[in-house]
């Protein structure tokens, strides 16, 4: 059966995706996953189609790739919750939908009557995921919580980045791109609730609480050890151990490996491999051949420091003289657990992803081009998982919506549009 | 109260980082799971720190810890044939076979899908996998720093004039875990519908893209490469991590509108600076960048972390101190929501587990098991869940079947 015509595991639910830049990969997921999504933007269009990337590098409304890429297998229509028209137009929506998602300030829409309250007066199996920078409650629910301040207050800022430099965040804004997939994963948790007592609930996803997970055994160095890790650059501080400051990240002849001794099994058959080919090329050190792989311990005593810090020194000497494609493609041939840092472009390129067919072509009309996306990454061998349209134009599904679904007139349509209220 | 994942049950036969945190992520909304593991082949987080009181053991491990919570845990040793009969008994009790081995492991273990969905034909299995269970280097192994530097973001962290900066710990492992999550509900959904169970493939590197499709769409269309850019953003002036009183302390601000930028200069007791020619507007501010930097910096030097923090964002303005391992444990927003729960372990006595981001109203998710020592539960799992009697236990035991 083609991955077309298999059934979407979420084919039945409707979802109203309210949420800002804040939530948008939540319904981009479900979405994905077949349901169907129904964007909710003000009449002139959400703040998000403002955000780069733009298409071309042009800003306009309609080519913000952050907007495209987030709001994929998504419908979308116009409406203005601040008119009481379009609060009772919400609330007819709400009453046939499966999900509501977003991601407005905490007692925002309860402010508008449209809280968890009044819609699950409306529809009880309702299930509604609220996603904020710091959840509903606490002393700081109404804190403002940008991507940098979230990473900071995680920890993981503290651990990333150079020593004699401020800490850095990682690569580009992601911070709610990690509340968005948590609040996918528990909206369906809640849907399994639901399935067997038709009750809908209240989720509260908190951003900070989603990225403070990320940093997982950090908070627990603390806890069990008493130790801060602290950012190393290219290294990482381990505590408790011989050499707690390890190289991961290696200088080649065109970029950065990713590479680390390890022991055991993993360790044993590629350490040996890489130190044979170190040898071809006469830059094994002696104590390096001399190491049996397979008792190998990087932490146990058979080295002594400067055999180690030779050890090293041989290693960064021998990747600088090979490309990152070099050595990643003799890596593979030969099992060592060795990986580039990729770049965008290496990423493109690879040609693992083009044999998964990780890449999909989608058409934008509005644009005059196809642009090639990244396809979701689950693969269900008897469901559909893909970007089922490419994200929608401000208000372009309002009357298969508004007329088809909620039975308004086309002159009806007229005096929302004229009235601001779609 | 009743969780809301009380009636599904899994076997759980993944290891390090992304696997035991998809499954996690299940247990602690309810559903029952039977971690299974064998000394002859550790979990590779079990030998890695942070261990209680430096002190290494593979029952000491809080990386270990942190992603076996609520879950039951066995060892078998599957190259015994026996121990291969109760794998598949374990099979038939569960509704998810959960794995995060190499390609191909669990077919050498007789237990690949087709072998699983013979035994129970509406099992679901997910394969949480590197780089996927196809494709010319899926059979390569990597640990979530490699997954991160494969999927593009090492390359984009750090500063433009310096090498990259290592992305700590196991970055995509945290995104491929919770997709593996999503993904087994919306199954679990599918085959309540159907009937019918099925096998998830999901590639770690491949969970990463999702999360940097914006530059990757965009460098297919126009060629642009994302590289290093320190803390900056493109429309946002100042945006950085300034330093603060103390030894390493910092604050992260950032300030998008103009509204934003007066409050700030307020703050900072510099009203004149909200009309100056040279920060007035995005664009100025945007230009004057580093003197911008250079200022804000100045007056948080004579502050803490925690005042700068506080008072900007009582004024309006987006602020987080850069808060270390040990700051977690007093920030008074986890400690208000109760992020963090101490469990009693068998070996290292209380210590602290993360709760997850998300907030259920009627079944919230609960911590109410510390990570199992090795093997902790065998005897419980195998005679009350299994039916052998103490003398078949013994025997087995005495075989090496448990491990």
């Amino acid at each position: 059966m083609s991955a077309s015509a298999m059934e979407s595991p979420l084919a039945p639910y409707r979802v109203l995706d309210l949420t800002g830049e804040k939530g948008f990969l939540c319904g981009r997921i479900l979405g994905d996953f077949g349901a169907d999504v129904i964007k909710v933007e003000p009449p002139r269009g959400d703040p998000g189609r403002r955000i780069p990337p733009f298409h071309g590098g042009i800003a306009d409304l309609k080519r913000s790739l952050y907007w495209l890429a987030c709001n994929a297998s998504k419908r979308g229509i116009t409406l203005n919750l601040q008119s009481p028209d379009g609060r009772a137009i919400l609330k007819a929506l709400a009453r046939r939908a499966d999900f509501l998602i977003e991601s407005f300030p905490p007692g925002y829409l309860d402010g508008l009557g449209l809280g968890y309250g009044s819609l699950s007066r409306v529809n009880p199996g309702l299930i509604m995921t609220s996603i904020t920078p710091f959840g509903q409650d606490g002393p700081w629910p109404d804190y403002k919580g940008c991507d940098l301040a979230l990473w900071a207050l995680s920890s993981y800022l503290y651990v990333t980045g150079d020593e004699d430099r401020p800490p850095v965040m990682p690569g580009l804004p992601q911070a709610y791109l990690h509340a968005g997939l948590e609040a996918a994963s528990s909206a369906l948790v809640a849907l399994h609730h639901r399935r067997l007592t038709g009750e809908g609930q209240w989720i509260d996803v908190s951003a900070h609480q989603a990225l403070a997970v990320i940093s997982l055994q950090n908070q627990q160095y603390w806890d069990l050890a008493r130790f801060n890790p602290r950012r190393a650059g290219a290294f990482q501080h381990l505590s408790g151990v011989r050499w707690p400051l390890q190289r991961r990240l290696w200088p080649c002849r065109d970029g950065f490996v990713a590479f680390v001794l390890f022991s055991g099994r993993l360790g044993a058959e590629g350490n040996r491999a890489l130190t044979g080919w170190m040898d071809s090329e006469g830059l094994a050190p002696e104590c390096m051949k001399s190491i049996d792989w397979s008792t190998f311990d990087p932490q146990g005593s058979e080295l002594t420091d400067e055999e180690q810090g030779l050890m090293m020194e041989a290693l960064a000497a021998f990747f600088k003289r090979h490309t990152k494609e070099e050595l990643y493609r003799t890596a593979v041939e030969r099992r060592i657990v060795l990986y580039p840092c990729n770049t965008t472009e290496d990423i493109l390129r690879d040609p693992h992803l083009q044999a998964r067919n990780a890449w999909t072509r989608i058409d934008h009309d509005q644009l005059g081009a196809t642009l090639t996306y990244p396809r979701p990454c689950v693969r269900f061998s008897d469901a559909s998982c893909d970007i089922r349209r490419r994200a929608p134009l401000v208000g372009e599904h309002n009357r298969e919506i508004y007329q088809g679904e909620l039975g308004f007139s086309r002159d009806d349509l007229v005096l929302l549009q004229r009235n601001g209220i779609i | 109260m009743r969780k809301a994942l009380d009636d599904i049950k899994i076997a759980d036969f993944t290891w390090y980082v992304a696997g035991p945190l998809c499954v996690r992520y299940l247990a602690d909304y309810g559903a029952r799971v039977i971690h299974v593991e064998t000394a002859r082949r550790l979990d590779g987080v079990r030998k890695l720190p942070p261990y209680k009181d430096n002190t290494p053991g593979i029952n000491r491990s809080g990386f270990f810890h942190n992603y076996n919570c609520n879950k039951l845990g066995i060892t078998l040793n599957l190259e015994h044939p026996r121990a291969r009969d109760l794998a598949a008994a374990l099979v038939r009790w569960a509704d998810v076979v959960a794995e995060s081995f190499g390609p191909g492991v669990m077919d050498d273990l007789g237990l690949g899908y087709e072998a699983v969905s013979r035994i129970r034909p509406d099992i679901i299995m997910i394969s949480l996998s590197s780089k996927g269970q196809t494709g010319p280097h899926a059979s390569l192994p990597a640990v979530g720093m490699h997954l991160a530097a494969l999927s593009g973001f090492m390359e984009i962290t750090g500063w433009p004039d310096r090498d990259p900066s290592l992305l700590y710990g196991a970055y995509t492992d945290s995104i491929a875990g919770r997709f593996g999550a999503a993904a087994l509900l919306a199954a679990l959904d599918h085959r309540s519908r159907t009937g019918r169970g099925q096998h998830i493939d999901l590639s770690q590197y491949e969970a990463g893209l999702q999360f940097l499709a914006p530059p990757l769409i965009d460098c297919a269309s126009s060629g642009r490469v994302l590289g290093r850019n320190g803390n900056r953003h493109t429309f946002a002036v100042p945006h950085g991590v300034y330093p603060c009183q103390g030894d390493d302390r910092w604050c992260a601000i950032a300030v998008f509108t103009d509204g934003e930028w007066a409050a700030l200069c307020r703050t900072m007791g510099q009203p004149s600076w909200i009309d100056d020619d040279r920060y007035a507007t995005f664009l100025s501010r945007k230009s004057h960048e580093e003197e911008v930097d250079r200022l804000v910096a100045r007056w948080t030097a004579e502050h803490t972390a925690e005042e700068v923090m506080a008072t900007l964002q009582a004024a309006g303005v987006s602020a987080g101190l850069v808060a270390t391992a040990e700051d977690l444990h007093r920030d008074p927003q986890l400690k208000a929501r109760q992020h963090f729960t101490a469990l009693e372990h068998p070996e290292i006595g209380r210590s602290t587990y993360d709760s997850l981001g998300s907030r259920l109203s009627r079944t919230p998710a609960g911590l109410d098991r510390a990570a199992p020592i090795l093997g902790q539960d065998n005897y419980h799992v195998f005679t009350q869940i299994f039916g052998l009697s103490d003398e078949e236990f013994a025997d087995l035991a005495g075989q090496g079947v448990f491990d």
